[in-house]
């Protein structure tokens, strides 16, 4: 399982390979707010490749969420397969964030 | 088909990702079932696990946490015990509410309910036995509801 940071244009966008699970959660957090510090605003973290989530992958999401739009900026998930959508909808998590059926649409507007 | 396992893993949250997949692993799995398996009892067991780890044995690198599993043609039935004091699981407040929907924890016991066909907690409160009933080859096995 991995988290690669890239950029596209001015939106710092994160692929979640494997699972977004208690064991790893903290390094997704890392790596989204060393981005922050250094002044990145614009964030999509991408399931396009992910497994499953559980709820504290859930958690660091919503933690994550809070402290961008602390700082003025905006977190959009993109690409959840159906399992994934099943998760955010149970837990209505759906209602808190902009979540892009594919990364081009939640690139669009940004 | 009938499988058992009992396993004494340790206290550490990196080893569930491997624990869940070894159990998963041991399932009957066919069309019918897959996604009940996938999702339902992946992140069910996962829930419980990190419970166990987290809050049920606080972390404790001394301490360990018994798996056991029945896997049967029409269920499975996982039980999580650890060694810590329990917790009332009925003091957990509903995480969909509005007001609780920005807490960062509060979602596993509620995915586990969700997710699981039973949940059920002994007295003591430090044991979880979960059962996932697996769907007859002939309906389809929708991976939430059922």
């Amino acid at each position: 399982m991995a988290f690669h940071v890239r950029k596209e244009g001015d939106v710092t966008v994160v692929d979640v390979d494997g699972q977004l699970i208690v064991g790893n959660r903290q390094e997704l957090k890392q790596k989204v707010l060393a981005e922050l510090e250094k002044g990145e605003r614009r964030f999509l973290i991408d399931f396009s490749s992910t497994g499953y989530i559980d709820s504290s992958g859930l958690g660091v999401l919503v933690s994550l969420s809070k402290k961008v739009r602390e700082q003025g900026g905006e977190l959009r998930l993109s690409s959840l397969n159906e399992d994934l959508r099943t998760l955010f909808e149970l837990t209505k998590l759906d209602t808190l964030f902009r979540i892009g059926t594919t990364r081009e649409e939640a690139l669009q507007g940004f | 088909m009938n499988t058992e396992l009992v396993l004494e893993i340790p206290n550490d949250v990196h080893a569930i990702e491997e624990v869940v997949r070894y159990v998963v692993e041991q399932c009957p799995c066919c069309e019918e079932n897959a996604r009940k398996l996938q999702l339902n009892f992946r992140v069910g067991l996962t829930e419980a696990l990190s419970n166990a780890i987290l809050y049920g044995n606080g972390r404790d690198p001394s301490k360990r946490v018994r798996v056991e599993v029945a896997v049967q043609s029409a269920k499975v039935t996982a039980r999580v015990t650890d060694e810590g004091n329990g917790f009332d699981p009925t003091a957990i407040p509903d995480p969909t509410l509005p007001r609780n929907r920005q807490r960062v924890g509060g979602r596993g016991l509620f995915l586990m309910r969700q997710l699981m066909d039973e949940v059920r907690f002994n007295e003591r409160g430090n044991s979880v036995t979960l059962i996932l009933r697996l769907p007859s080859g002939n309906r389809l096995g929708g991976g939430v509801e059922a």
